[in-house]
């Protein structure tokens, strides 16, 4: 379980201290997929981070599983079980496919259990698994391999980074199986997604909507998710409304 | 084989991959003398008479079969000059392994100079490996000077591995090559200097014959106060494809020197020359921290990767 007690995070804008997550305070309990949603700058990817420890919160206090991890770096949280999926991947000259998985799983992993891993994510195993994780990767092929090495982390806390960004339509559906089945194996772990998709919203156990900021919205999918495509059609039918006075202005 | 002691097993591991008495043609070279030498029905290995060094001659159509000639020295203040020659015949495909290992525990400076000449016959293929190690606690240094000439004719392939990732205090790396139509080179360099260590590695390749081409790669790290320059020029002389390409990873308080160097003389020559220097990038640390990896471990994957 992932707690965040009043956390706050500024960064110096211009010689002015600019607010990217204001007081933020929720609980990610074990054997829920929650998803973070809200609009672009919002605070999001920032809060991901967070957790990850690759950005020190500036207030408040990070408890997992009970323990403060507030001021442990990235490479004891991820001892500690917290996988973080970047939104966009690294590249590595001269370390393969098969080397960031056996990085990943924390053990010498056979050649055929780390095609396992990308399997699970659309890619022909056999092709890749020896490729260098460089620049002759496409973004899409190199998104599927960051979740790879993810998922071949036994995480107590799974996050992921908008993991549809880069993504095309075929290999997305199957990017929905993947995380259905992860939400099926957890046991005493979670999942924190960041997207704006709607069929990632829609496997969700809880939804949070993160605006300037501040979380605006907690709550099982079922209670935020419509009011999220409410909040969505309004802002539609405004902007029509808008553009139909100034139509009638002319 | 008999002859070499714990220090000189470990440097022919290191250089060499070898474990015991190689197959095929060899000649090991230790503290200036041999220590052991074999010739095949195909390949032959014999001393120069006027300069110290050998003559390796394999046989046209020499197929699948190689030859090691290793080289390690363990007495302080050793100073010497080889010259081998090797004539590749007409459509043979071989592979040759050579290295130099310096273990130095003494005071006095120890070096080799290792002149090596290709003469690379029509059609034929040759792979080249070579490693240079040193090792020893004392405060004389360990030098290595390598002059590689490569003379290809038509329709010939090299491939060319030099590695040298440890333990070399002073290195002036020389490479020449001629190539005639149709041939091909291959380079791939991998270099580590640390400490005040000092490399200097410089390539003059001479497309002269249509449709030659040559691909010369460096990937290299300085680290502490070190310092490296690569100079690599290519000339094309004819309708050719050239590629030069110099990757540096640079740490602490390390130095690199980059001098691309291009010369076409024929309106037919495509030259390319790309040449980057950068610290590790902050994200690749991250990423492997986020697997669990500290900082130090992370710097070495990314590292052993880079040069692999």
């Amino acid at each position: 379980m992932l707690e965040l007690k009043n956390i706050s995070f500024q960064v110096d804008a211009e010689g002015k201290d600019k607010e990217i997550i204001r007081d933020v305070s929720l609980t990610i309990p074990d054997r829920k997929l929650v998803v973070v949603t809200g609009p672009n700058g919002g605070g999001k990817s920032t809060l991901a981070k967070l957790i990850a420890g690759i950005e020190k919160p500036t207030g408040g206090q990070i408890f997992f599983n009970g323990q403060d991890i507030t001021g442990l770096g990235i490479t004891e949280r991820a001892g500690l079980g917290i996988a973080y999926a970047f939104q966009q991947p690294v590249r590595f000259k001269g370390i393969r496919v098969l080397d960031l998985i056996r990085i990943a799983a924390g053990k010498t992993l056979s050649v055929s259990d780390a095609c396992q891993y990308l399997s699970s994510v659309g890619l022909c195993a056999r092709d890749y698994v020896d490729r260098e994780v460089n620049a002759s990767l496409s973004g899409g092929e190199l998104k599927r391999i960051e979740i790879a090495t993810v998922l071949a982390r036994k995480a107590a806390l799974f996050v992921f980074d908008e993991p549809e960004a880069g993504i095309d339509l075929w290999s997305f559906r199957n990017l929905i199986e993947v995380f259905r089945k992860l939400r099926g194996d957890i046991q005493d772990s979670s999942i924190l997604i960041i997207s704006h998709q709607e069929r990632i919203l829609s496997i969700a156990d809880e939804i949070i909507v993160l605006r300037d900021g501040r979380v605006v919205n907690h709550g099982a999918r079922a209670d935020v998710y419509p009011q999220l495509i409410k909040a969505e059609t309004d802002v539609m039918c405004e902007g029509w409304a808008g553009s139909a006075e100034k139509g009638g202005d002319a | 084989m008999l002859k070499l002691d714990e220090i000189q097993k470990r440097l022919l591991r290191e250089v060499a991959d070898l474990h015991e008495v190689p197959e095929g043609a060899y000649n090991i070279r230790s503290n200036s003398a041999s220590a052991g030498r074999q010739s095949t029905a195909n390949i032959e290995i014999v001393s120069k008479e006027d300069v110290s060094g050998l003559e390796i001659r394999i046989k046209p159509g020499t197929k699948n079969e190689s030859v090691h000639i290793p080289v390690v020295m363990t007495q302080s203040g050793l100073k010497e000059v080889v010259y081998n020659d090797f004539f590749i015949g007409e459509g043979a495909d071989v592979v040759i392994v050579a290295g130099c290992g310096i273990d130095n525990c003494g005071n006095q400076d120890s070096q080799h100079d290792g002149i090596h000449r290709f003469f690379v016959g029509k059609n034929a293929k040759v792979k080249y490996v070579e490693k240079h190690y040193g090792s020893g606690d004392g405060s004389g240094k360990r030098i290595l000077n390598p002059g590689t000439e490569v003379y290809m004719e038509e329709g010939s392939y090299a491939e060319m591995e030099m590695v040298q990732i440890k333990g070399v205090d002073d290195t002036e790396r020389t490479t020449t090559a001629e190539l005639a139509a149709g041939a091909k080179l291959v380079v791939r360099e991998r270099l580590m200097t640390h400490g005040d260590q000092r490399a200097i590695s410089t390539y003059v390749v001479k497309l002269n014959g249509a449709d030659s081409s040559a691909d010369v790669v460096s990937r290299s790290v300085a680290r502490d106060r070190s310092f490296q320059k690569f100079d690599a020029k290519i000339v094309g002389n004819a309708a050719c494809h050239g590629h030069t390409e110099c990757d540096s990873i640079i740490m602490d308080e390390g130095r690199i020197l980059a001098v691309p160097g291009l010369e076409a003389n024929d309106v037919d020559a495509a030259l390319v020359h790309e040449a980057a220097i950068g610290k590790i990038a902050g994200e690749q640390l991250i990423k492997l921290m986020t697997l669990g990896m500290t900082a130090a471990e992370a710097e070495e994957q990314i590292i052993n990767g880079f040069l692999q």
